[in-house]
């Protein structure tokens, strides 16, 4: 994905002049056309990511559009109160991209990790929230994001994620994106957890269960207009995210829904990372796997949950 | 942009005398504290929007205006009284701080007022927004100044220090910052709770081309911001020697008027000593 990110963000840039890089001293070699195209609009902040924020805030209240760029935990958690004070409560359209969110970076330890920006990104006010499954939506979201007139946040995989979209699709900041229809269990991803839940959906299939995938980019604003509709039609709905259970997209759509004045007759289950730091060694594949964040393990608990539900659906008719 | 800046110097001190006055009678008005910090910066504010920016109170937004950014927030009552008398609005606004829904917060809101260029409360914050301001001056090739005034407490903040290592990387030679160094924070000698010493050295080390002056020298403050670029290639820093509460002798290097309200007596006795009754 951070290819993609830095192939768009130069032609975005030949096309829009306001448009500014700032990098927290990553990305070596990664904007090198960006900055033989436009050396004035880029600059290398140093690993210094509060002032990086604060000098992006100063950027967008002189009318560019800065986009900040390094490594997710350094540009959400580290720098938090200039996100908060600097970016939110000034309302300035500052695009903020992590990169190698969640688990991307497992094998780095949990310094590296980050599965709980979403948590915190989406409490702010006035920011939107922005999680690409793929380099494709990236692309697509990182248009939106230099269009839309308020702080963003992306959060973005790595390198060598694979594609679940073969060409641009057309995305809208608060809609989610139906890849596949279906009538029994609702698979509601947001991020790089894309490419799994596709392949539950293709295991829930083989047993004769119809599966609907719902990419959710965008975390905040929720599409409660889908929500809603999925909630009325289906039996079980399920939500997938590389980041904590709290305060996730998982932890977003459980308040919306609690919040509701009707009963929903779907049961909601969320998959995501516990509640603790990975302490020992391991890949992303593996950090993945010890939260559940398997085809299998969704597929399985998907399937055992819509018995259970139609199961209980008899018992309350009879 | 360019303005006529023909305040005499006895104008000016007679502007930061009135509005000393003001800022004690807010602080009683309000109930609010943060007196002694809002008077030890009067006379660097009276410098800067009488004698050195390049400002239009009828053009708040004017994109070639110089900009003056109080990162030292909680001295929110000397901005507010300073940008009333200097034309960005009115006396019944001024009035209402403190009120119940008035636009004048303790603490300065973004884009509440005209004039003001960052909400700030926050220390640290003021000095990384205006390296970004004078970023965009630099692409945009607009050439303004940004002066961002600083408390020496808020000096405790890595943001300031991040800050201060990456504008002279960028060789920012429009922007300045202004330390209102008056020695306290808010529990203790600023140079005691931190090893604040020495401070100018310290910006000169970092890359800045770095004065100190006396903080209450209207003349002498108006020469160093007006030089601003000063042709070094630097950002200019300023460390502006004050006294806190400057103005009321009773108040004056007591830091118990960082967080003390005065009584209706206390204000009727500073306007006496400030010429104002």
């Amino acid at each position: 994905m951070r290819n993609a990110f830095a192939a768009e963000i130069t032609a975005i840039s030949q096309e829009d002049p306001r448009v500014v890089l700032l990098s927290g001293d990553i990305g070596n070699r990664l904007f090198d056309k960006f900055r033989a195209q436009s050396p004035e609009r880029f600059m290398n902040c140093g690993v210094a990511e509060a002032n990086m924020m604060g000098l992006a805030s100063g950027l967008a209240m002189s009318g560019l559009r800065p986009v900040t760029y390094t490594i997710t935990p350094f540009t959400t958690t580290r720098c938090f109160e200039q996100i908060r004070v600097d970016v939110c409560y000034h309302e300035v359209p500052v695009i903020i991209v992590g990169t190698g969110s969640g688990l991307s970076y497992a094998g780095l330890g949990p310094t590296h990790h980050s599965c709980e920006d979403i948590a915190l990104l989406r409490s702010l006010p006035g920011m939107t929230v922005l999680c690409p499954a793929d380099s494709w939506e990236l692309r697509a979201l990182l248009r939106a994001a230099v269009k839309h007139n308020g702080p963003v946040y992306m959060r973005i995989g790595k390198k060598g994620e694979p594609a679940v979209h073969d060409c641009l699709p057309e995305v809208e900041i608060g809609k989610g994106l139906v890849l596949e229809k279906g009538t029994d269990v609702c698979l509601l991803s947001t991020g790089n957890m894309l490419p799994e839940v596709v392949a539950a959906a293709a295991q829930l299939k083989s047993q004769g269960i119809s599966p609907q995938v719902v990419s959710m980019h965008t975390v905040k604003p929720l599409d409660t207009e889908l929500l809603s509709t999925v909630f009325a039609e289906f039996d079980v709905v399920a939500t997938v995210e590389e980041h904590s259970l709290i305060g996730g997209l998982g932890g977003a759509v459980a308040e919306w829904v609690v919040d509701q004045p009707w009963t929903p007759r779907a049961k909601l289950l969320r998959f995501g990372c516990e509640d603790m730091f990975l302490h020992e060694s391991m890949e992303q594949e593996h950090a993945r796997e010890r939260f559940g964040l398997t085809s299998h393990n969704i597929s399985e608990q998907c399937q055992d949950w819509l018995a259970r539900r139609r199961a209980g659906l008899r018992l309350g008719a009879a | 942009m360019s303005i006529a800046l023909d305040t005499s110097l006895e104008e000016m001190q007679a502007i930061a005398r009135r509005i000393r006055g003001r800022l004690v009678q807010m602080s009683h008005k309000a109930q609010t504290p943060h007196l002694a910090s809002s008077l030890s910066c009067v006379d660097i504010l009276v410098a800067a929007y009488w004698g050195a920016l390049a400002i239009d109170a009828d053009q708040p937004h004017d994109p070639l205006r110089d900009r003056l950014i109080l990162s030292k927030g909680h001295a929110a009552t000397t901005l507010y009284a300073a940008l009333q008398a200097r034309g960005f609005f009115s006396e019944e606004i001024l009035d209402s701080y403190g009120t119940h829904g008035s636009i004048l917060a303790e603490h300065p809101s973004p884009n509440s007022a005209p004039g003001i260029e960052a909400g700030t409360g926050s220390l640290g914050h003021g000095l990384p927004i205006g390296l970004g301001m004078a970023v965009a001056g630099r692409i945009q090739q607009q050439p303004y100044r940004v002066c961002v005034v600083m408390s020496d407490g808020e000096c405790n903040e890595g943001s300031v220090w991040e800050a201060a290592m990456l504008a002279p990387a960028q060789k920012l030679e429009r922007l300045v910052a202004v330390v209102d160094y008056n020695k306290w924070q808010a529990t203790g000698r600023s140079n005691e709770v931190m090893a604040l010493e020495p401070l100018v050295d310290k910006f000169t080390a970092f890359g800045w081309s770095a004065y100190e002056t006396d903080g209450h020298d209207i003349a002498g403050l108006v020469d160093l911001l007006r030089n601003v670029p000063d042709g070094s290639g630097k950002p200019v820093a300023i460390v502006a020697h004050t006294v806190k509460g400057k103005g009321v002798s009773y108040m004056e290097d007591d830091n118990n008027w960082h967080y003390r309200i005065p009584t209706e007596a206390e204000v009727a006795s500073a306007h006496k000593e400030l010429g104002l009754a």
